[in-house]
């Protein structure tokens, strides 16, 4: 099965929207109930991430009898420094984004803790790619 | 103990998600990181925070918690009011500060 959900740059009030129709499915799928926890964290911590940061954005599910693969891709800034944006408590998030909650250099981290496969590739001026696996059994 | 009951003890505002109120707790959270409430509050426990907008219902209805309590008087927004309402989610206040509410929660859960 593969769905594909858009996203919009700063629009926060649809930030958490594909994540929580994700998990409806996924829970009519009677897939385990902590799996799918894992899943969804990863996938709102990248939703955030594109509308924290980027433009716009595409996400794509594909849903296999033993896996869960996320792509989510973006036209925007880019990540420089992967290995940097992977550290814990490291952010570039603007002061409005922080203000809310978020923005503390933890969702890239959150995504590699909640995820079997975290693939990350980035052009600076062009935007990022955020490829999770999850294996459902 | 059901969020009715620590309601009833804790002398909280419900401002809404009443379809919520007799889900079971499991314990607290304290946090106004979102994303760290999203890597480290479990499913059935109650969230004491002072964010008051819609992304708080987004983190608390996928990480299923049982609801949320907004500190020292604050409201909140009105779209985070209508999400709460559809997730039967509910939103909590106080005029306590996070420090003193959460103290009388850990008390009241650990008694």
């Amino acid at each position: 099965m593969h769905f594909q959900y858009s996203i919009e740059g700063g629009d926060f009030s649809r930030a958490g929207n594909a994540s929580s129709q994700l998990k409806k499915l996924l829970k009519q799928l009677n897939v385990d109930s902590q799996l799918i926890k894992r899943i969804v964290v990863a996938l709102y911590e990248g939703e955030v991430n594109i509308v924290a940061h980027a433009h716009r954005g595409t996400i794509d599910v594909d849903i296999e009898p033993d896996k869960v693969f996320i792509r989510l891709s973006d036209e925007g800034p880019g990540i420089p420094d992967i290995k940097q944006a992977m550290k814990e408590g490291y952010s570039t998030a603007s002061q409005k984004v922080r203000e809310m909650g978020f923005g503390a250099g933890m969702g890239l981290p959150n995504m590699l803790k909640n995820a079997d496969k975290l693939n990350i590739e980035s052009e600076p001026g062009k935007g990022t790619i955020v490829e999770l696996t999850t294996l459902l059994r | 103990m059901k969020v009715s009951q620590i309601i009833k003890e804790l002398n909280l505002i419900v401002f809404s998600g009443n379809g919520g109120l007799e889900k079971e707790v499991s314990g607290g959270y304290v946090s106004d990181l979102l994303s760290d409430v999203m890597g480290n509050a479990s499913e059935n426990e109650i969230w004491i925070t002072l964010q008051t907008h819609k992304n708080v219902m987004a983190v608390a209805s996928l990480k299923d918690l049982a609801a949320v309590i907004l500190v020292k008087g604050l409201r909140p927004d009105k779209d985070t009011l209508d999400e709460s309402n559809n997730e039967d989610l509910p939103i909590l206040g106080t005029s306590l500060t996070a420090f003193e509410i959460s103290g009388k929660l850990y008390n009241l859960i650990n008694k």
